[in-house]
């Protein structure tokens, strides 16, 4: 046996490599993650869940109305975006398999790859205009239109894994092909269809771009969905570039809230999709 | 011609390729018919139009004439949802549905279709498991996930749920190539049972278990079919060479 060949150089090497780019990759990660520890951890505090922001100069506040408005905002895109992504993938996989299908997948693509400032300038001409106003319910349709083909698609996936001879043992039981694709084969495919939902909600609640023209935001309560109303990820940058110190604590707290968030919604989609 | 379904002239097409060519037979009521022949005969095929499967496959094309209880299968008012709750289906590998309990599964073909008395359901689910001599096992367990049962009490629980809705016919795909020897012995000595209430058409591999459990037996070859008749007279004194010839294991 000879010790170090070339062959196990090359090899060493090779995995090195990728060792370090994968280091490289979670850099970044953990930086954000830290950092957002650093500054924002010690502005969290009971108020920041509470309150509403303070009038400037004065100290304390919270983002309570940011937070509320965030999770309404994905309350009202998730009623209008689900059910049209997921029907949407159903009428695909199991209805239509034809050149429309074809089509319609490729529009979802083009779809998601949109720029998200451009779905909230689509919300701008179709509900702010008409409307005379920004309102809750306009940033709810551009995020829901975001939500759309990020749905679909991942619904699509998960249905066209059901095997096809649960399709037919429905079928073959004088159950009609509408209620088989919702009663057999969408049960079947739940927990990936959970997973796809979970994350398309990741990814809505960090948005700000589609919001800037639609819910504009708010520096206070608002419950009212034709009212503008705010939301965390603007408040985040409202605050962060205004010259105040205080309201910058609270831009990082708001921040890390958001961060974990989202962790939280990614770590769950996760937890879902493993469990068989 | 005087069958419960009754073959004439019937073709199915996928595209160009001519998969079952020009079929008439008759499958009598209360018997057990098997169709045999090597793979690639068409028998799948031929079974999967008796329940109209292939109306999903956008290229499949069936003609001829079908006649169940001598209603055309294929006229045009004729709901194919009703006929499948007439014919039912049992297939290849066992297919439970396997985000539903063992009780729910015998009575998937209600439930999926309708909402369903508690007490109506527990009768039906006790007799079908009876049936299908799978109450003693499971009885205890019907909460249970469906999964959780063995190759051949999936494919028993199969055909208590095919049963479950009361069909006419009832159409067995191989259902014993994925079992052992023993689950198939059962699921044979059940079909012999069955045959009193259901007309039972059984596509099978296996010649021998061909002979055991069918009263008439039909051989497929290349989308022909070859000849048929009684099972002993098909097993003994075939008229066909290439009957014989199969029969005997000389190709196939």
């Amino acid at each position: 046996m000879q010790g170090m060949t070339v062959r196990h150089i090359k090899n060493h090497a090779a995995r090195a490599i990728m060792l370090i780019a994968t280091l490289i990759l979670l850099t970044p990660l953990c930086l954000i993650f830290f950092h957002l520890l650093k500054m924002g951890f010690s502005s969290l505090s009971l108020d920041f869940f509470t309150q509403i922001p303070k009038p400037t100069g004065e100290s304390g506040g919270g983002m309570a109305n940011g937070i509320f408005g965030s999770s309404l905002l994905i309350l009202f895109a998730s009623l209008l975006g689900l059910p049209i992504g997921v029907l949407g993938a159903v009428y695909l996989t199991e209805f239509n398999g034809g050149r429309f299908a074809t089509t319609i997948r490729f529009s979802a693509d083009v779809l998601a790859g949109v720029p998200s400032i451009i779905t909230g300038m689509v919300a701008y001409s179709l509900l702010v205009l008409p409307m005379k106003g920004f309102s809750a319910l306009a940033g709810a349709v551009a995020l829901s239109l975001i939500m759309i083909p990020i749905v679909l698609r991942t619904t699509e996936e998960q249905l066209k894994m059901v095997p096809g001879t649960l399709r037919e043992a429905s079928l073959a039981l004088g159950v009609p092909l509408w209620r088989t694709s919702l009663k057999v084969i969408l049960v079947s495919a739940r927990k990936g269809v959970i997973t796809g939902i979970l994350l398309a909600v990741a990814r809505i609640a960090g948005e700000s771009a589609p919001l800037l023209f639609t819910a504009l935001g708010n520096q206070f309560w608002s419950r009212n969905l034709t009212e503008p109303i705010a939301a965390l990820p603007l408040q985040i940058f409202s605050f962060a570039i205004a010259p105040y110190e205080e309201w910058h604590r609270l831009a990082w707290a708001g921040a890390l809230v958001l961060v974990v968030t989202m962790f939280t919604l990614n770590l769950g989609a996760r937890l879902i999709g493993r469990r068989s | 011609m005087n069958g419960k379904v009754t073959l004439e002239n019937m073709s199915v097409h996928f595209g160009n390729n001519h998969a079952v060519k020009n079929v008439s037979m008759d499958f009598a009521a209360h018997s057990v018919t098997a169709i045999i022949g090597p793979s690639g005969c068409g028998k799948s095929t031929l079974l999967r139009s008796l329940n109209r499967m292939h109306d999903l496959v956008p290229s499949a094309k069936v003609s001829g004439t079908i006649l169940v209880d001598g209603k055309n299968l294929y006229d045009r008012s004729i709901d194919p949802v009703a006929i499948r709750r007439k014919i039912g289906m049992v297939f290849q590998k066992p297919n439970p549905f396997p985000a539903m309990s063992i009780y729910d599964n015998v009575v998937a073909g209600y439930k999926l279709n309708s909402r369903m008395n508690r007490a109506v359901a527990d009768e039906i689910v006790e007799t079908c498991l009876k049936r299908v001599a799978l109450w003693d096992e499971v009885k205890d367990r019907l909460k249970s996930s469906a999964m959780d049962l063995s190759g051949g009490q999936q494919q028993r629980l199969c055909i208590a749920r095919t049963i479950a809705v009361q069909p006419e016919v009832i159409l067995m795909d191989e259902p014993c190539s994925a079992l052992d020897p023993i689950a198939t012995l059962k699921i044979e000595e059940l079909i012999e049972e069955l045959k009193e209430r259901f007309t039972i058409i059984i596509v099978t591999h296996n010649m021998q278990q061909a002979a055991r459990v069918s009263d008439s037996t039909a051989f497929m070859y290349m989308g022909e079919l070859v000849e048929n008749g009684a099972t002993k007279k098909i097993f003994t004194t075939p008229e066909k060479k290439q009957t014989e010839d199969y029969i005997t294991g000389r190709f196939g």
